[in-house]
């Protein structure tokens, strides 16, 4: 009874987030446009960093940037869905939505399966462009189902993430708050080129940035040379755990204030 | 003329109050083109060895780009002050005085451009404390400042008339990503000659930002280049008589008197 409950609010949510990101233009676009913006840019306009002695990936720059983008669109459309958490808390929508769910955990996995579902639309037509535009893949069809549940379980941390920081501020102000820490923790890891390359302080905050093994994952598992998969995985799951607690917290304290 | 130069001063004031009374306003513009800045320039250094590359400092390299960031922050901040003043009816009320277009448009502009020179200054002095020293000397800073100046003038007469088109605050919020769009498709990470892609190449040549992004960059790494300088400075004016005239066209309906 309690997980059918769970479940039927679960379901309600995601179904109301994500006919409204998909019907609105202003929500859907800029979680699509960043991540192509960042693709062009990169792509197009670094590619010549290929060419830098010790440069060690086996696939174009194209692809090398692909998996960067996909892993930002993921972390970011879960960013992008925190936004519609703190509107709904402006206009009192979620207060009712309290008040009516008999299961209130189901609030916080309906969130993440709509941002899950949103992330899967972008990331369809991310991967098309990439393609389009030559990229090449060296993996396997196992090797590329490991890439997107990697990035799906980045959806699912970055989701719970700014769920939590939404449900605790209460207003469409936090957004700063939910987008900076994923910028900063997406932009320190090895973006541009491979950690080994690195060099000073970025290499320092690099190595210990738990996305960087996430990315290389994702990298080795697109060229069809797996590295650090164990690692990576174990770490999206832990990130996943982390802030679902966070994301919970939230919601408790959204609870108590009324 | 007195009443004119009164006339903008007022409003000028004005606006520089408001801006500097609004924390996020002034916050973001500053720290988040130094944090991009710290993230390339840590992240890209290694394109430093690429042969061809005309400098061996990224951070000096990269440095030209939060002037132009700051710039297309100066055009959603004009814009949004803007956009507010319609949407609450003080430009309603203005239009009973006999305030003229020309001082409104000058004068509400005021705020940003101070948050500009504020800014122009805070990136140049972030380079000097990290060890850039410019090619082109202390007069190549007061020129680049200048030139970081007319820069911001550009955008926020674009963000102003993109506010006394709408009369909105979301769809002056809207077009942000679009004027990143010329940022990111410019000569902002790598020089154009090495620039590999060829439909990239094309697009960063078309692109004005190119042109305003290596004039303040041959300022810091290469001295006195007078070509690049004619065309920034002739980007830059080009882009602040556009905004300009736009702005100007779209005020007569706005400030309609009956």
């Amino acid at each position: 009874m309690r997980g059918r409950q769970l479940l039927d609010v679960a379901g309600g949510v995601a179904w109301r987030q994500l006919h409204n990101a998909i019907l609105n233009p202003t929500i859907f676009i800029p979680s699509l446009a960043f991540p192509l913006l960042n693709f062009a840019a990169f792509a197009g306009g670094l590619a010549k960093v290929r060419d830098v002695p010790g440069f060690e990936f086996n696939g174009s720059y194209t692809t090398f940037q692909f998996v960067f983008v996909l892993l930002q669109s993921a972390a970011f459309s879960g960013v992008f869905s925190g936004f519609g958490v703190a509107r709904d808390f402006e206009t009192g929508f979620t207060r009712r939505l309290l008040l009516a769910a008999p299961n209130r955990t189901g609030l916080v996995l309906g969130y993440a399966i709509a941002s899950a579902v949103r992330w899967l639309i972008t990331a369809s037509i991310i991967t098309a462009v990439a393609f389009a535009v030559g990229m090449q893949v060296g993996g396997n069809g196992v090797d590329l189902f490991g890439l997107y549940t990697l990035s799906l379980l980045v959806n699912f941390a970055g989701t719970l993430w700014a769920t939590g920081v939404a449900m605790r501020i209460r207003s469409q102000q936090a957004g700063p708050v939910m987008q900076m820490p994923v910028f900063l923790a997406l932009f320190f890891a090895p973006v541009y080129v491979p950690l080994a390359l690195l060099r000073g302080w970025i290499h320092s905050v690099a190595r210990v940035n738990p996305l960087t093994p996430v990315l290389e994952a994702n990298r080795g598992l697109i060229s069809g040379e797996p590295t650090h998969v164990l690692v990576a995985f174990s770490l999206g799951v832990g990130l996943v755990l982390l802030f679902a607690f966070w994301a919970l917290g939230g919601l408790r304290r959204a609870e108590a204030a009324g | 003329m007195k009443a004119l130069a009164l006339q903008i001063a007022s409003l000028a004031r004005r606006s520089v109050i408001r801006t500097l009374r609004q924390p996020a306003a002034v916050f973001f513009p500053l720290v988040f083109p130094v944090l991009l800045l710290a993230v390339n320039s840590g992240g890209l250094r290694a394109a430093t060895n690429l042969p061809g590359f005309p400098t061996d400092s990224f951070l000096a390299f990269a440095l030209a780009v939060p002037f132009v960031q700051g710039g297309l922050f100066a055009t959603g901040n004009a814009g949004i002050d803007l956009a507010k003043d319609i949407q609450t009816g003080f430009l309603n009320r203005l239009a009973l005085t006999p305030m003229r277009g020309i001082a409104l448009l000058a004068g509400e502009l005021g705020g940003v451009m101070a948050l500009g020179l504020i800014q122009a200054v805070f990136y140049l002095t972030i380079g000097l404390i990290f060890g850039v020293s410019l090619k082109s000397g202390l007069a190549g800073g007061l020129v680049l400042i200048a030139l970081a100046s007319l820069i911001v003038l550009g955008f926020a007469a674009f963000g102003a008339y993109a506010a006394l088109r709408t009369g909105s605050t979301e769809a002056v919020n809207g077009l942000f990503p679009v004027f990143f769009i010329f940022l990111f498709i410019s000569s902002m990470n790598l020089p154009r000659n090495l620039m590999t892609v060829a439909w990239f190449r094309y697009l960063a040549t078309a692109n004005p930002v190119s042109y305003l992004i290596e004039g303040v960059r041959s300022l810091v790494i290469t001295g006195w280049d007078a070509e690049a300088l004619a065309l920034a400075f002739g980007v830059g004016l080009g882009i602040v008589v556009a905004g300009f005239s736009l702005a100007a066209s779209a005020l007569p309906e706005r400030l309609g008197r009956t």
